[in-house]
């Protein structure tokens, strides 16, 4: 399978409400690459995230997507950070809403890639906050497995679904090897799944730190994870005036 | 594949049904005792009235009236129903369209609605055209108004959604806002199809030459106690098997998402 689309980021100018926000800021992401972008609540880690999904274009600059303008890029596979499902359609109506053409079978495949085999007949509030989150992320997979924005997606869970959710999202990630952009404040989440971690910070904003994760994310051990949970505390601590 | 949804359950608990029945039967009961008790030809008893039913369906003009009733009431609420929901989601929607027309739609839900057919009635003559179109003026600001608060009601996270994964404007009404306005279309299509019958009743009353509401004017004439009760049972009957032939049952269909439905 090929790899996910590279991503390229040149935000000349953005402000919002009267206040600059981004300025001649620059960002590139290899193929393949597992991006987390951390930083303070509401220093602009979503913005960054809609510009790339092409939603955000109020702004001078460019944001490429294998070459191509963001905005007519294919649409990306998108995870918010609440389930975000329709409650109205049942969970296979949820996978469709996206994906009109889509097979019964591929529905099936779907599911069962996120461990909810069977359950398309049910309806969002008969499942449980993880595995609403699975069919998030399921229906980000099938509208494109190459390219997954990830936005705080797992916020307001309990620790145990978190680690279930991570090592699925590492899983899939590593399969379908997609660039994957993951919005997060918390370092536990960007010690897991990325292999490289941007910290972003201040007005306007800048990066004060851009680190590597050597280890494959599917294949990672507890103590390289505790290793890079400390290398990005440290970072957010020296970036803290 | 595709499999039914789970838990559409379609038919209510037993009791809540047996209870409605009970309930029919209480009130029936309490007006043949008041009936029996009273002895008076102003208030006959309903065996008296369900004979007088039969009656005027085989001898009379029940069936041909309530079916011009029905006609112009369907009409009427149809007609209300899309102009209003129309117009409700432009209001809701565009804050020009909003400011410039919303006073419309309080001083159209402030008229009297007779005041409406009168006008309607010298200014069309007295024929189904200026009926329909009374029932249209009085009810369409109502349905303006729920639409419009629909409308405004809407999640800007479903909002977000759409525009994330670039739904096209009919995917966006279909699969986010039509959703979102059911309920409020369904509450618009229970109080408006009872006040589009009343109205309709009562216009026919005033200029119409036909229909139930004419009948029960020339019953009022004679002081034909049981003709008017007559009409006013079938009246009751046709509204109740709407409510739970289909209303009710419609709303539990399309509201089957929602767990204080199931």
């Amino acid at each position: 399978m090929a790899r996910g689309p590279g991503l390229s980021l040149a935000i000349d100018r953005l402000t919002f409400g009267g206040r600059l926000l981004f300025e001649d800021f620059r960002l590139e992401v290899a193929p393949g690459e597992i991006l987390a972008l951390i930083g303070p609540s509401g220093v602009g880690k979503s913005t960054l995230l809609r510009i790339l999904a092409g939603v955000e274009t109020n702004f001078t600059g460019q944001a490429l997507v294998d070459g191509w303008p963001a905005a007519k890029a294919p649409v990306p596979g998108l995870v918010f950070q609440d389930a975000r499902l329709l409650p109205w359609l049942t969970c296979e109506g949820n996978l469709r809403a996206v994906c009109p053409q889509i097979s019964d079978e591929a529905v099936e495949l779907a599911l069962e890639a996120v461990g909810l085999s069977g359950l398309g007949p049910a309806w969002p509030r008969q499942l449980s906050g993880g595995m609403q989150r699975r069919l998030g992320l399921a229906r980000a997979l099938l509208v494109n497995p190459q390219l997954l924005l990830l936005d705080e997606p797992f916020v307001s869970l309990d620790l145990a679904v978190v680690r279930d959710l991570q090592t699925l999202v590492a899983g899939l990630i590593a399969r379908s090897q997609a660039t994957a952009v993951l919005v997060s404040h918390d370092p536990q989440d960007a010690a897991r799944l990325p292999n490289r971690v941007i910290l972003i910070v201040g007005r306007p904003v800048r990066i004060v730190a851009d680190l590597t994760l050597d280890s494959a994310p599917a294949q990672r051990t507890r103590s390289d994870i505790a290793t890079y949970e400390d290398r990005i505390e440290t970072a957010m601590l020296e970036a803290t005036p | 594949m595709t499999r039914p949804p789970p838990d559409i359950s379609a038919s209510r608990p037993g009791g809540e049904v047996m209870a409605g029945w009970v309930s029919v039967l209480l009130l029936l009961g309490s007006w043949q005792a008041l009936a029996l008790w009273l002895n008076s030809r102003f208030l006959p008893t309903p065996l008296t009235v369900a004979e007088q039913i039969v009656w005027l369906t085989r001898e009379g003009h029940l069936l041909p009236d309530f079916a011009i009733t029905l006609l112009r009431a369907a009409l009427g609420f149809v007609i209300a129903m899309l102009l209003g929901t129309a117009a409700g989601i432009v209001l809701g929607q565009s804050r020009l369209a909003d400011r410039l027309f919303l006073n419309w739609v309080v001083v159209g839900m402030n008229l009297p609605a007779i005041v409406i057919a009168i006008l309607c009635y010298i200014w069309l003559g007295l024929n189904d055209t200026a009926l329909i179109l009374a029932v249209v003026l009085n009810k369409t600001p109502i349905v303006i108004t729920n639409i419009r608060q629909g409308v405004l009601s809407f999640d800007p996270a479903y909002e977000e959604f759409a525009k994330s994964y670039r739904l096209s404007r009919k995917q966006a009404f279909r699969l986010i806002h039509l959703p979102q306005l059911t309920p409020y279309l369904l509450t618009t299509a229970r109080t408006g199809l009872s006040l589009v019958w009343k109205m309709v009743l009562v216009f026919e009353v005033l200029g119409a030459d036909s229909g139930a509401g004419f009948r029960v004017s020339l019953f009022f004439q004679f002081f034909d106690l049981k003709g008017i009760l007559a009409y006013t049972i079938v009246f009751v009957a046709i509204v109740m098997a709407l409510e739970h032939l289909a209303i009710s049952p419609l709303e539990r269909r399309l509201l089957a998402w929602r767990a204080d439905r199931a």
